[in-house]
């Protein structure tokens, strides 16, 4: 690791509704990924800027939830380097990744389904409680202030995603488009600097998927929280994101803004098929 | 009229044989909520516990055997005795230890493999312990007094004889047996309901990806869990062992919690509870009233009858989670 690298300069611009976009919080390096024979992620680089949604597109076994993967810390790449906030982030556990302020849902929704709904988003700020034990135990001291103060901040996540009526429901209960919401709350919980999504609208109905796309792009605009997403819903993905990762078959095949990629001939290629020589 | 005092006398001795039953079903039910792993160890911890306890009491010199065979010299002990609360907080971190080296040794290389792997690994571990308590601590009968009163309690006796004017007979040991298995699961339901770590345990148990996603490290998890299925170990040693000597045979009490397991649902803490009460009023109740008509004995077979019962009619248990099949 050379200590004298440094993250590209910091740089910002405002985007045309009033958004700023700042300097490169994450980059990936040459990220090449592996699984035995199969080569999952080769050879990718791409960076996310502070305060923009970002998404990854490809068709089906691309490679994006890999590369999703990679960024939260479930794989690990046997080659190249993700930066984030400007430093070399060595090999990693997931809950350490997390820990750095890496939150995360799921492609197949992985929440607490015997807890209830308040329960599984009140997870999400664990890392940040610091009473001791006991303290909690006997509900003394430092924990019931903390306690408060936790509950005050997932009520203001409740309310924003608009979930107040299913507080104490047991999740297992819910439906499931109520479940993606529970999980992004649950992630938002976590007060994340980078945000990443794996397909936040797989399997969601028209309403539910308007819904949701408010929902991103509020928290973005409200938190100014950087988000990484994975779609398979074109239409989504363009109206939604900053600038967009086109992946096919492992590699990085188109990088821009979703104007530059609609008109890419490789990434209409990719996607509508071509006869390959 | 004495028939139902009898029954009633039966019936809170039965409870008090449950609460002991529950005790051991406690630390199972722990470990698997936590970690899927069905812990066949669980019985010889306690075994492991209670020598231990004895051994760090008498002042034995852990390896005495093996130390004098090695040395030649007679090695026994330090010359000293600990005081039984020193000693039950040195056990409790021995215990500790003992769940550290369990994940780091074991667990740890079995991530993701399948529940009958890990199970098997436990079983593996129940022998190694008990040949690593033989080894340490030696093979023979050990009289385990911590200064909990035994016998026949005279004040409930004299109390009930006055009130029904028929004294019932029940032990000190098993009182405060009940007073603390009560405290032990208040002070578990306050850890797993109000603690960030019991948060994270919930969480854990519920869905591994998740809890790491949210920053919950499994390792600490883990090892936590096993240490305090290691002191409800301990807790349960001592009882059983004041009870009843310590010897190799404790570890077969083990045996007792599993038809507990089965009634009370294999996940659930009230579950363990209710289900060891269930059986020791039941066991007594049964030898009561059908035992004089089958020769007697029933009490050996009777949890196990009761479990085969629940298995076929409802095998989640009273409070387990039910388990819906998705087609």
């Amino acid at each position: 690791m050379n200590l004298a690298e440094t993250a590209p300069a910091p740089e910002g611009h405002v985007t045309p509704d009033g958004r700023r976009i700042g300097g490169v919080l994450m980059e990936m390096r040459n990220i090449t990924l592996r699984f035995g024979g199969v080569v999952a992620i080769k050879d990718i680089s791409f960076d996310i800027r502070e305060g923009e949604i970002r998404a990854i597109i490809g068709p089906n076994g691309a490679g994006k939830s890999s590369m999703l993967n990679v960024i939260s810390g479930f794989y690990v790449p046997q080659e190249g380097e993700v930066w984030f906030r400007g430093q070399r982030r060595g090999p990693m556990k997931p809950y350490e990744v997390a820990r750095l302020g890496i939150a995360r849902t799921f492609q197949n929704i992985a929440l607490f389904d015997g807890m209830s709904v308040l329960d599984n988003i009140m997870t999400g700020r664990l890392t940040m409680m610091k009473a001791s034990m006991l303290e909690q135990a006997l509900w003394w001291g430092r924990a019931e202030r903390e306690e408060v103060a936790h509950r005050e901040q997932v009520e203001k996540i409740i309310d924003f995603l608009e979930i107040q009526a299913i507080r104490k429901t047991p999740v297992g209960r819910l439906p499931y488009g109520l479940k993606k919401r529970v999980e992004l709350a649950r992630a938002l919980a976590a007060e994340p600097k980078l945000l990443l999504l794996d397909e936040p609208m797989a399997g969601m109905n028209v309403e539910e998927k308007e819904d949701m796309s408010r929902f991103i792009l509020d928290v973005n605009d409200e938190f100014g929280t950087t988000i990484a997403l994975i779609e398979h819903d074109m239409g989504v993905v363009m109206d939604l994101s900053d600038r967009v990762v086109v992946m096919d078959y492992g590699r990085k095949i188109g990088d821009g803004t979703p104007a530059e990629v609609r008109s890419n001939q490789a990434v209409i290629d990719a996607y509508l098929g071509v006869a390959h020589e | 009229m004495d028939q139902l005092l009898y029954s009633a006398e039966v019936v809170l001795n039965g409870l008090m044989t449950g609460v002991m039953y529950a005790l051991v079903a406690l630390g199972f039910v722990l470990i698997f909520k936590a970690s899927g792993v069905f812990n066949y160890a669980q019985g010889v911890m306690c075994l492991f516990a209670a020598l231990t306890l004895v051994g760090i009491m008498n002042g034995q010199v852990p390896f005495a055997p093996l130390l004098s065979a090695i040395t030649g010299n007679r090695i026994g002990t330090f010359g000293f005795t600990v005081p039984a609360a020193l000693a039950v907080l040195l056990t409790a971190v021995v215990m500790v230890g003992l769940a550290w080296l369990i994940n780091m040794l074991i667990l740890r290389h079995l991530v993701n493999q399948a529940p009958i792997i890990l199970f098997m690994a436990t079983i593996g571990l129940a022998y190694f312990l008990e040949g690593l308590g033989d080894v340490m601590w030696g093979a023979d009968v050990k009289v385990l007094d911590v200064g909990i009163p035994q016998g026949i309690s005279e004040s409930v006796e004299a109390w009930t004889h006055a009130v029904f004017g028929y004294g019932f007979f029940i032990d000190r040991l098993d009182i405060v047996a009940a007073v603390v298995a009560t405290l032990l699961v208040a002070a578990l339901v306050m850890f797993s309901q109000y603690t960030r770590q019991g948060r994270a345990m919930r969480a854990v148990a519920d869905d591994h990806q998740a809890a790491l996603s949210v920053g919950i490290s499994l390792r600490f998890i883990w090892v936590l869990v096993w240490s305090i299925a290691g002191f409800v170990a301990l807790v349960a040693g001592i009882m059983w062992g004041a009870k009843s000597g310590v010897q190799f045979s404790l570890s077969l009490i083990a045996l007792k919690a599993l038809p507990v397991l089965m009634l009370g649902g294999f996940t659930s803490i009230p579950g363990a509870i209710v289900g060891g009460l269930i059986i020791g009023v039941g066991e007594k109740l049964f030898e009561f009233w059908v035992g004089q008509l089958v020769g007697g004995a029933t009490e050996t077979w009777f949890a196990y009858v009761l479990a085969l019962v629940f298995l076929v009619f409802r095998p989640q248990g009273l409070f387990g989670e039910r388990i819906i099949e998705r087609v």
